[in-house]
């Protein structure tokens, strides 16, 4: 215990960050990066057989199985999609939504969902405004929870169904993703990407299987620091020159109820970053053109190029379907194997 | 009241530059005597505490903490704060004014200081400094320090109006307080119904969390010392708060060598954690300022180590379980710290980083006494008063937020291990906290 004196700028031990104990439940879905290539090939194998498999049949795998849909945000696509998706597979889902329930009346996250886990409700899908709100629902209710989109930080359905899509238009034929499956590619996202939890998912997703990935935005939807979120994450300021390099071309939507009193120049921004039929043909004529929806039509991307040959975003809907229809068989069973059911 | 005897420690008094075994004899709330071990006279009917292998230092004193009353009893009373205090070897708290209502009035300050409270260590309260902590109107100054007020803030939010904060300062050097400054430029953090919930970087823009610039920070600290430098013939006192960024420090420093008197206090938490253990949305290292980047949290460690810093303060905040099992951005900022500070402090900047026994204990205790004005603490020689503690130096041990005194239990710190384990603390005189009795 003699004190010693001190040295000079030494490399000094500080406290480790421990590691994460999510997700709890196996068959949570939470973030893609919880997925390792392995499940993820296993997931895009069975949207496959799942999409291919009679109706009937596929209504019975999960019969009368029982999931809550908690949305806290309004929605289309990925409720539609989910609860098509549960159904397809005989869940029975019911759904829960801030304007109609507790919720406004001031009940807690915990306890929607332990009033849910009450019920009989054997996953949550969650659609929260909030950031991180499915790892608090996870760890209150050790449910399988998938995240339909939290807040700015993750959707990662929507990275799979992404994902989905361009390896249909890329890869077509192909069963199986590993670290070089996407070697190659440069997938250029466009637009809002501060605010957007769909960009925070394939950012994070797609250079696992070793996809380039273009940010493309003005600095105040684009920070610099959004270049270290990652490996393979790259910053470029100029659309058209990101254009030029990409086979994979994300546009996305600029998040008015997110801006929080940001100025943005709308006609600039057009000027700068909306995709057109003249932009697309001139600099990417073969790329694959996504969007995650909802889509403004004459603001990130004209009207042409949306109902445009390059487009795939309604496929990109439709896969939404298959990759929901894998992920809740997953959620289900894999709780299941570990009798983790409350 | 009975004397008590401390026998067979070893004193370390960093502001006496006493560092050897003696027994203390203290009578009626003071020190009456120090000698060599065996060597007190006048000890006859006094009770003895046996401290053979352990340390005797002057009380710690915590210059920034939230005991929650008047208003807020269901996250912490001035009793469990209190005896939270004394559990953590802290002798006196200084209980910040952002209670229910606001403390801004003689009535409150003293109502706080009311022994119905059942305070077990001293409890001395910092005044709001504007009307209500709103910002506009600066309160009276010399009727707060007459009851008892030993600084001003509006802790929790900054006085942002120039005019204000220069008029604060004024009043306060005329009174001989400082003023305590929660440097945030909300502003900045706070854009329309969006507010900031962690610190602004990589790991911000990787969990869709809303971020809190170094600047924000900063650029109120220089504001202010562009103040103090104004008024440096009044020379008021200004106090940064929980400091927790390495531009702030800079300009700290820079103030210090323009002879300003400017002076800051870090947190625990903003020396040993940084963003990244906010991790999976952990409400527990929620706290404003915000856990800060590496770098910033490496210049709060070489900041403690070169002596630019005047002092260690918790800025111990509770808050009840359900508050903090909500989503991140929901949950209210800030941690317990008053039974982790002197652990934390050991087991890190003592054992780990090398700094001298005696500047951690005085980091705690005599310099804050110091910055706070109070006279005949944080040292301990004849005559001062008897608060002290007692501890196990080399003793590890296990902290668990569930054990402890403090009504809440919002704590990164749970289940860290800890060095130094308190043994008695002794206020005034009295046993305040005895291990035994835990």
């Amino acid at each position: 215990m003699s004190p010693t004196a001190t040295s000079a700028r030494r490399v000094l031990a500080t406290p480790p960050v421990a590691a994460s104990p999510f997700p709890y439940n196996s068959g949570s879905l939470l973030s893609c990066q919880d997925l390792s290539l392995e499940a993820l090939s296993h997931l895009l194998a069975r949207a496959t057989t799942l999409e291919n498999q009679d109706p009937l049949t596929r209504a019975r795998i999960l019969a009368k199985r029982r999931i809550a849909l908690l949305f806290y945000e309004s929605s289309t696509r990925t409720r539609t999609s989910f609860e098509l998706a549960a159904k397809g597979l005989g869940v029975d889902t019911t759904l829960v939504s801030s304007l109609s329930s507790s919720i406004e009346k001031g009940e807690s996250l915990k306890d929607t969902g332990l009033t849910l886990r009450a019920l009989g409700a054997e996953a949550i899908i969650l659609r929260s405004n909030s950031s991180g709100a499915p790892w608090l629902l996870e760890a209150e209710t050790r449910l399988p929870v998938l995240n339909a989109g939290d807040g700015m930080h993750q959707h990662p359905t929507q990275g799979l169904l992404d994902l989905r899509t361009m390896l249909a238009h890329l890869r077509p034929g192909i069963t199986a993703v590993n670290a070089e499956t996407l070697a190659g590619v440069t997938v250029a996202i466009t637009g809002d990407i501060l605010h957007s939890r769909v960009a925070r998912s394939n950012m994070l997703l797609l250079p696992r299987l070793g996809a380039r990935v273009i940010l493309c935005g003005p600095k105040e939807l684009l920070p610099e620091l959004a270049a270290q979120a990652g490996p393979g994450i790259e910053i470029e300021r100029d659309f058209e020159a990101a254009l030029r390099q990409s086979q994979v071309v994300m546009m996305l939507r600029i998040q008015a109820e997110r801006l929080a009193g940001l100025q943005l120049d709308l006609e600039e921004y057009k000027a700068a970053y909306q995709l057109t039929g003249q932009r697309l043909a001139a600099l990417a004529p073969k790329a694959v053109v996504l969007h995650p929806g909802p889509i403004i039509r004459g603001l990130e991307l004209t009207a042409g190029v949306a109902d445009g040959p390059q487009s795939a975003i309604l496929e990109q809907v439709k896969n939404g379907v298959a990759i929901r229809m894998a992920v809740v068989e997953r959620a289900l069973t894999a709780a299941s194997d570990q009798g983790g059911r409350a | 009241m009975t004397a008590l005897v401390i026998r067979g420690g070893h004193l370390i008094d960093p502001a006496a530059g006493v560092d050897g075994p003696k027994d203390i004899l203290l009578k009626d709330g003071r020190v009456a005597d120090i000698a060599g071990p065996g060597k007190l006279k006048q000890t006859n009917g006094a009770e003895v505490l046996d401290a053979t292998g352990l340390t005797v230092a002057p009380g710690l004193i915590d210059m920034h903490v939230h005991l929650r009353e008047p208003g807020q009893g269901y996250k912490e009373t001035i009793a469990t704060g209190t005896a939270a205090a004394a559990a953590g070897g802290f002798t006196a708290v200084a209980a910040m004014p952002n209670t229910t209502p606001v403390n801004d009035s003689p009535e409150t300050t003293r109502w706080m200081q009311a022994q119905e409270r059942g305070a077990v260590v001293r409890v001395f309260p910092i005044a709001a400094a504007t009307r209500a902590s709103k910002g506009e109107a600066i309160n009276d100054y010399a009727a707060l320090k007459s009851a008892g007020a030993v600084a001003v803030s509006d802790d929790g939010l900054p006085i942002l109006k120039d005019s204000v904060m220069r008029e604060a300062l004024a009043a306060a050097a005329r009174v001989g307080l400082s003023v305590i400054q929660h440097a945030e430029d909300t502003r900045i953090t706070h854009v329309a119904d969006k507010v900031a919930s962690m610190n602004a970087g990589p790991t911000s823009f990787k969990l869709g969390l809303r971020g809190w610039p170094n600047e924000a920070e900063s650029s109120i600290v220089e504001r202010d010392i562009r103040l103090v430098g104004e008024l440096r013939e009044a020379r008021p006192h200004l106090h940064v708060a929980h400091i927790s960024t390495a531009a702030a420090l800079a300009a700290v420093r820079q103030a210090r060598r323009n002879g300003l008197r400017v002076t800051c206090e870090v947190a625990p938490h903003h020396f040993l954690l940084t963003d990244e253990h906010v991790g999976p949305y952990d409400t527990n290292a929620k706290m404003c300022p915000p856990l800060r980047s590496t770098a910033d949290r490496d210049a709060m460690i070489e900041a403690l180590l070169d002596g630019i810093v005047d002092a260690i303060a918790t800025d111990h905040a509770p808050h009840a379980v359900h508050e903090k099992e909500v989503e991140f951005e929901r949950a209210p900022n800030g941690i317990i710290g008053l039974e982790t500070a002197l652990g934390l402090s050991l087991r890190w900047l003592h054992h780990e980083w090398k700094l001298p026994l005696g500047r951690v204990l005085s980091l705690l205790s005599a310099q804050p006494a110091a910055l706070l004005g109070l006279k005949g603490r944080g040292t301990l020689t004849v005559g001062s008063y008897a608060d002290l503690v007692v501890f196990d130096p080399k003793a590890e041990w296990i902290y668990s937020a569930r054990e402890g005194k403090s009504k809440s239990r919002n704590t990164p710190f749970d289940g860290w291990t800890m060095q130094g384990k308190v043994r008695w603390t002794i206020s005034e005189g009295r046993v305040a906290y005895s291990a035994e009795g835990a």
